[in-house]
C-alpha cells in the first residue's frame, strides 16, 4: 500500500461574472494504491472540481491554492510540460461522456496509442502490440480486428471501455473516473462497474470515483468521501457510512434514495382507495394502445426505422402506469405520440376517446387542453424570456381561460401554491429558479387546465437524489389530489416503483412485460427484466455484493 | 437554491437602463477588452455626432462653391486660412465635404441595416419554422446572392434602382436598397439557424403541446430567443455598408456632389491630385472611412467577445475566502413560504 494522493486543505475560487465562488473549501483526504475513494455530493458540491485539479484540468479562470500530493510531488503550481508529464502516466481520467470523450475521426487504436507515444516513445508495432493487448484486457472481443475501428462503430458500453483502455495503457498508479456509468444504461453500467473493479484488482491502481449515485458507491468504493457546498463532510469506510452516517446530510442524502419494492404498499393503498370510491374500470380507458407501430422515416433508399413496434396497453383514469426502458427502447416516443408530438404510422392509439392515427392537428387542438405534460431537462422546458408567471399562464391563454398574463395571476398562484413554490417565483426568470425548483413550476403549468391525462418524460432524471424525493413526493400528492391518470417514463425502476400502480417495461421497442409493481419486480418473468432488475445497485453494500453474484449466475445461464 | 433565496429578502433588480444591450457588455467588460470597447464607442460617438450637428458643425454646405461675399473658393487650394483642410478640384471646401459626408453615410447605414434587419429576419424565421420546400426555396436563393461579389451586386442594384445618377434621398435609397440586397441572406442565415435550433428546445415543444398556434409559437417564444445575435451583426454590417457605400461612390455610382457629400465620390474625384502631390484631397475623406469602420467594427467584435463566456475576461478571484457555491441541496425540498 502505498500513498497516491495527499490532498490538504485544497481551495479552489472561479471568477464569475458575479466575483469569484468558492467551488472547493479546504478539503483533505488521501488515497492510497489498490483503493477506490467515492466521491459523492449533488450536482455544484465541488466533487468534479476537486477531482480535476489532481490532474490541472480547471479552466483558467480557476485559481487553486492548498497542496496536492501526487505520488509524493506537488501538483498545485505545475504548469505546461511538468503538468503534461504526470497526465497519463500518474493519473488518467474516465470521463462521462464515452462518446465525446473519443475523437470521431480516428480509429480507437490510433487514440489508445497516442498516450504511449506522447509518454514512452515506442516504436510503432509495440505501441500496437500493447493496444490490442489493453482492448483484450478491458473485455473488447477480437482486438486485432477491432483496433481499427472507429469510435461510432462500438455500442455506448463497449465506447466507455475503450476510453478506460486509454487511461489503462500508460499503467497509471491513480484513475480518476468522473461519473463514469452517467450516461450509459443500467445493465451496461454493472459491466463497467466490474471492469473498475477489475482495474482496481489486476492493475493495483488508486481509483477515484466520483458519483452521485448511492447504489454505485455501495458496489465499488472502499471509502466514500461526502462532499457539499464545496466542503468535505463526513469520511468513512463504505461499510460503515452506510450503516452508521454521522453528517445529517449523509442521513439525508441515503434517506432520499429511492429504493425497491417499497411502493408496492402505496400503490396498494391508491387502488383500495378508488375500489371504495368505485371508480375503477368503471369509465372509458383514457389511452388505448393496440399493435400501435411507430417508425421514424429513414434516408433515402433505406427503410424506416421502427422505434415502436406492435405495443399495446390502456391506462384507466387516476391510474398511473410506469413505462421503464433503457435508452432507445421507444419509451419516450409513446409519450409523444400520446401528447401528439410525434405522428404514429400502424395500429391504433386512442387518446380521449380521438384516434391518432392520421389526425389531423385541427381536431387535436380541444383535446390538448386535457392534456399535460411534463418535460424531461427542467433548463430547456421554460422559455427564458418569460417570467415563470407568463410561463404557467400561457395554457389558460391559449386556451381562452385567460385574456393575458396579469388576469391569469390569481390561478398561477393557487397552481404555484399547490406545487409548493411560493407566489413571489412567478416574478422570477426560469434562470433564476434552480433544477427542482423549475421542475415543480412545470408540473404547475402542466396542470393548469386540470388535465385528465399526464405524460411525465423522465421527469426527475435531471434532479439530484434529495431534489428527486421531493419533486417525486409532490407528483404522488399532486395525483391523488386532482385523480388524473398519468404517464410515467422512466429508466429507473426504483423511480416508477414509487409511483406506479401498473409497470410496463419496453425492450428494443416492443413491450416485454407488462403488470402490477409487486408482479414486475417481484417475480418478473421475461429474461430482460429480470436482468434489469439485478443490474441495478441497490445502496447497501452487503445487499449489493449478493445481488452481484446474482447478476454473474444469472448472465452465466444466458 | 439556499433557502435564503426563497425567504423575503428583496432581490437585487438590474435596473433597465444596465440591461440595455451595450451597457451592459461596457459594466462586464474588463482590461484590453473594455478599451477595445470604449475606443470603439467613442469613435462611433463622434461620428454619430458630428452626423446629427454637421448643419451647425461644418463651415459650409457640401456644395457650396463660393462665400458669403460671392468670392469663389478656388480650386485645390492648401488647408489653411478660411479653409482649415483645403479644398477640392471642384472647389468644394474639404472639411465641409467629410462633416457633411458623415450625414449621408448615417442615413445610408440606418436604411440599409433597418430594411435588411426585417426582411432578413422575417424571412428567415419563416423559412426556419415552417420548413419543407419554402425553406430550400429561399435557402437556394440566398446562397446565390452570396456567391456574387457583393459590389457587384450592389452596382447593379443601384443601376436598376436608379440609373446610376439621382437626389440626396434617391441616392441615399438607392444606395442603401442595393446594400440591402446584399445583407438580407446575412441575416436570413443566422436567424434561420436560431430558429432550427430553437424550434426543437423543449420550450417550443411544450407550447405545442399545450395548443398553441403556429404564428403564437414564432412571434412569442421563437422570434425573441433567436434575435440575441443581431446587435452584433448589425454593428459589423453597418461598418461593411460604409465601406460598399464608399465603394459605390469611388466607381461613380453614388450620389451626385450637388445632392449630398460622399466620402468614396471625393477619393474618385481626388486620384489625379494624389500624384501632384495634393494630399489633402484624398488623405481626409480616405481617414474618415477608415476611423469610422474601425470605431464600428471595434464596438462590434468586442460584443462578439463579449458575447461568448469562453472568450470573455474576467478579474482575476481574489485569495480572500469568496461566498462558497449556491448549491441546490437537500434544503431544496424545505419551503419556508408554504
Amino acid at each position: 500500500m502505498t500513498r497516491v494522493v495527499d490532498i490538504s486543505n485544497l481551495d479552489v475560487t472561479f471568477a464569475t461574472d458575479g466575483g469569484g465562488v468558492a467551488a472547493v473549501d479546504g478539503v483533505s483526504f488521501t488515497v492510497d494504491s489498490g483503493e477506490v475513494l467515492a466521491i459523492v455530493g449533488e450536482s455544484g458540491s465541488g466533487k468534479s472540481v476537486t477531482a480535476k485539479s489532481i490532474i490541472g484540468l480547471l479552466p483558467e479562470t480557476a485559481t487553486t491554492t492548498g497542496a496536492i500530493l501526487l505520488n509524493g510531488r506537488e501538483v498545485v503550481g505545475l504548469t505546461g510540460e511538468k503538468l503534461r508529464s504526470i497526465r497519463g502516466t500518474d493519473a488518467a481520467m474516465v470521463f462521462q461522456e464515452p462518446s465525446l470523450a473519443l475523437n470521431p475521426v480516428f480509429t480507437v487504436g490510433w487514440q489508445i496509442m497516442e498516450g504511449l507515444r506522447a509518454h514512452k516513445g515506442v516504436s510503432k508495432k509495440e505501441a500496437r502490440a500493447k493496444a490490442i493487448d489493453m482492448l483484450a484486457r478491458v473485455g473488447i472481443p477480437d482486438p486485432e480486428k477491432r483496433i481499427d475501428y472507429y469510435p461510432h462503430q462500438f455500442s455506448g458500453g463497449q465506447k466507455q471501455r475503450v476510453v478506460i483502455a486509454m487511461a489503462l495503457v500508460l499503467e497509471p498508479e491513480l484513475i480518476i473516473a468522473d461519473e463514469p456509468t452517467t450516461a450509459l444504461d443500467v445493465t451496461v453500467q454493472a459491466e463497467i462497474l466490474d471492469l473498475l473493479r477489475r482495474c482496481r484488482d489486476e492493475f493495483g491502481a488508486a481509483i477515484i470515483l466520483i458519483t452521485h449515485n448511492m447504489g454505485i458507491v455501495a458496489d465499488l468504493a472502499d471509502r466514500v468521501a461526502v462532499m457539499f457546498e464545496g466542503k468535505l463532510v463526513e469520511e468513512a469506510p463504505v461499510a460503515k457510512l452506510f450503516a452508521s452516517p454521522e453528517h445529517p446530510y449523509t442521513q439525508k442524502l441515503l434517506a432520499a434514495v429511492p429504493r425497491i419494492g417499497t411502493g408496492g404498499a402505496r400503490a396498494k393503498a391508491r387502488v383500495d382507495a378508488r375500489v371504495a370510491a368505485g371508480t375503477v374500470n368503471t369509465d372509458a380507458p383514457v389511452v388505448v394502445a393496440q399493435d400501435l407501430v411507430i417508425e421514424y422515416p429513414g434516408r433515402l433508399g433505406r427503410g424506416g426505422f421502427r422505434a415502436v413496434d406492435g405495443v399495446s396497453f390502456t391506462i384507466s383514469p387516476g391510474e398511473v402506469l410506469g413505462l421503464v426502458g433503457e435508452s432507445g427502447s421507444g419509451k419516450t416516443t409513446i409519450g409523444r405520440a400520446i401528447g401528439g408530438l410525434t405522428k404514429i404510422t400502424g395500429g391504433s392509439l386512442q387518446v380521449l376517446g380521438h384516434e391518432m392515427l392520421g389526425i389531423k392537428e385541427r381536431a387535436f387542438k380541444p383535446v390538448r387542453s386535457d392534456i399535460g405534460f411534463v418535460f424531461q431537462d427542467p433548463a430547456s422546458s421554460f422559455n427564458p424570456l418569460l417570467t415563470i408567471a407568463e410561463c404557467v399562464a400561457e395554457p389558460l391563454i391559449v386556451h381562452g381561460k385567460a385574456r393575458d398574463a396579469r388576469s391569469a395571476r390569481p390561478r398561477v398562484n393557487e397552481l404555484l401554491e399547490a406545487v409548493q413554490l411560493p407566489r413571489t417565483f412567478g416574478d422570477r426568470f426560469p434562470h433564476e429558479l434552480s433544477g427542482g425548483q423549475r421542475q415543480r413550476a412545470s408540473l404547475a403549468r402542466s396542470l393548469a387546465l386540470e388535465p385528465s391525462l399526464l405524460i411525465a418524460d423522465e421527469p426527475t432524471s435531471a434532479l439530484d437524489v434529495s431534489v428527486q424525493a421531493r419533486v417525486l413526493e409532490l407528483f404522488s400528492e399532486l395525483q391523488k389530489e386532482f385523480g388524473f391518470a398519468a404517464l410515467f417514463i422512466s429508466h429507473d425502476l426504483a423511480v416508477v416503483d414509487m409511483l406506479s400502480d401498473r409497470i410496463a417495461v419496453l425492450f428494443h421497442g416492443r413491450l416485454v412485460e407488462e403488470g402490477t409493481g409487486s408482479d414486475v419486480l417481484g417475480a418478473p418473468q421475461h429474461p430482460y427484466t429480470q436482468r434489469l432488475l439485478a443490474s441495478l445497485p441497490v445502496p447497501d453494500p452487503a445487499e449489493q455484493a449478493l445481488r452481484r453474484e446474482q447478476l454473474h449466475a444469472l448472465k452465466a445461464a444466458e | 437554491m439556499s433557502t435564503t433565496t426563497e425567504t423575503a429578502e428583496p432581490r437585487r433588480r438590474v435596473t433597465l437602463w444596465q440591461r440595455l444591450p451595450v451597457v451592459h457588455q461596457l459594466r462586464q467588460s474588463v482590461g484590453l477588452q473594455r478599451g477595445m470597447l470604449i475606443a470603439g464607442l467613442i469613435i462611433t460617438g463622434i461620428f454619430l455626432l458630428t452626423a446629427i450637428f454637421a448643419p451647425l458643425i461644418a463651415p459650409y454646405g457640401f456644395s457650396q462653391l463660393r462665400d458669403a461675399d460671392g468670392v469663389s473658393f478656388g480650386a485645390q487650394v492648401p488647408p489653411g486660412g478660411a479653409h482649415l483642410l483645403g479644398t477640392t478640384v471642384g472647389g468644394y471646401d474639404v472639411l465641409s465635404r467629410v462633416i457633411w459626408g458623415s450625414q449621408t453615410a448615417l442615413g445610408v447605414i440606418v436604411v440599409a441595416v433597418v430594411l435588411s434587419i426585417f426582411a432578413g429576419v422575417i424571412l428567415g424565421l419563416i423559412s426556419g419554422y415552417i420548413g419543407g420546400w419554402l425553406d430550400r426555396v429561399l435557402v437556394v436563393i440566398a446562397d446565390a446572392v452570396f456567391a456574387f461579389p457583393t459590389l457587384l451586386l450592389a452596382i447593379v442594384a443601384a443601376i436598376a434602382i436608379s440609373g446610376g445618377q439621382s437626389s440626396l434621398f434617391g441616392g441615399i435609397l438607392a444606395a442603401a436598397i442595393s446594400i440591402t440586397v446584399v445583407y438580407i441572406p446575412q441575416y436570413f442565415r443566422v436567424i434561420r439557424a436560431e430558429t432550427v435550433r430553437i424550434k426543437s428546445e423543449a420550450y417550443v415543444e411544450s407550447a405545442k403541446v399545450v395548443g398553441s398556434s403556429t404564428g403564437r409559437i414564432m412571434f412569442r417564444h421563437v422570434l425573441r430567443n433567436a434575435t440575441r445575435t443581431l446587435p452584433l451583426l448589425f454593428t459589423l454590417n453597418s461598418s461593411e455598408a460604409i465601406l460598399t457605400l464608399a465603394g459605390l461612390g469611388f466607381l461613380g455610382f453614388g450620389i451626385q456632389p450637388t445632392a449630398a457629400a460622399e466620402w468614396g465620390y471625393d477619393l474618385n474625384r481626388s486620384i489625379s491630385d494624389v500624384t501632384s502631390g495634393i494630399w489633402w484631397t484624398s488623405v481626409f475623406p480616405g481617414l474618415a472611412i477608415v476611423l469610422v469602420v474601425l470605431g464600428i467594427t471595434l464596438v462590434g467584435e468586442s460584443l462578439n467577445d463579449l458575447a461568448d463566456p469562453r472568450l470573455r475576461t474576467r478579474r482575476k478571484a481574489s485569495a480572500v475566502p469568496a461566498p462558497t457555491a449556491e448549491t441546490s441541496a437537500v434544503l431544496e425540498g424545505t419551503d419556508p413560504n408554504s
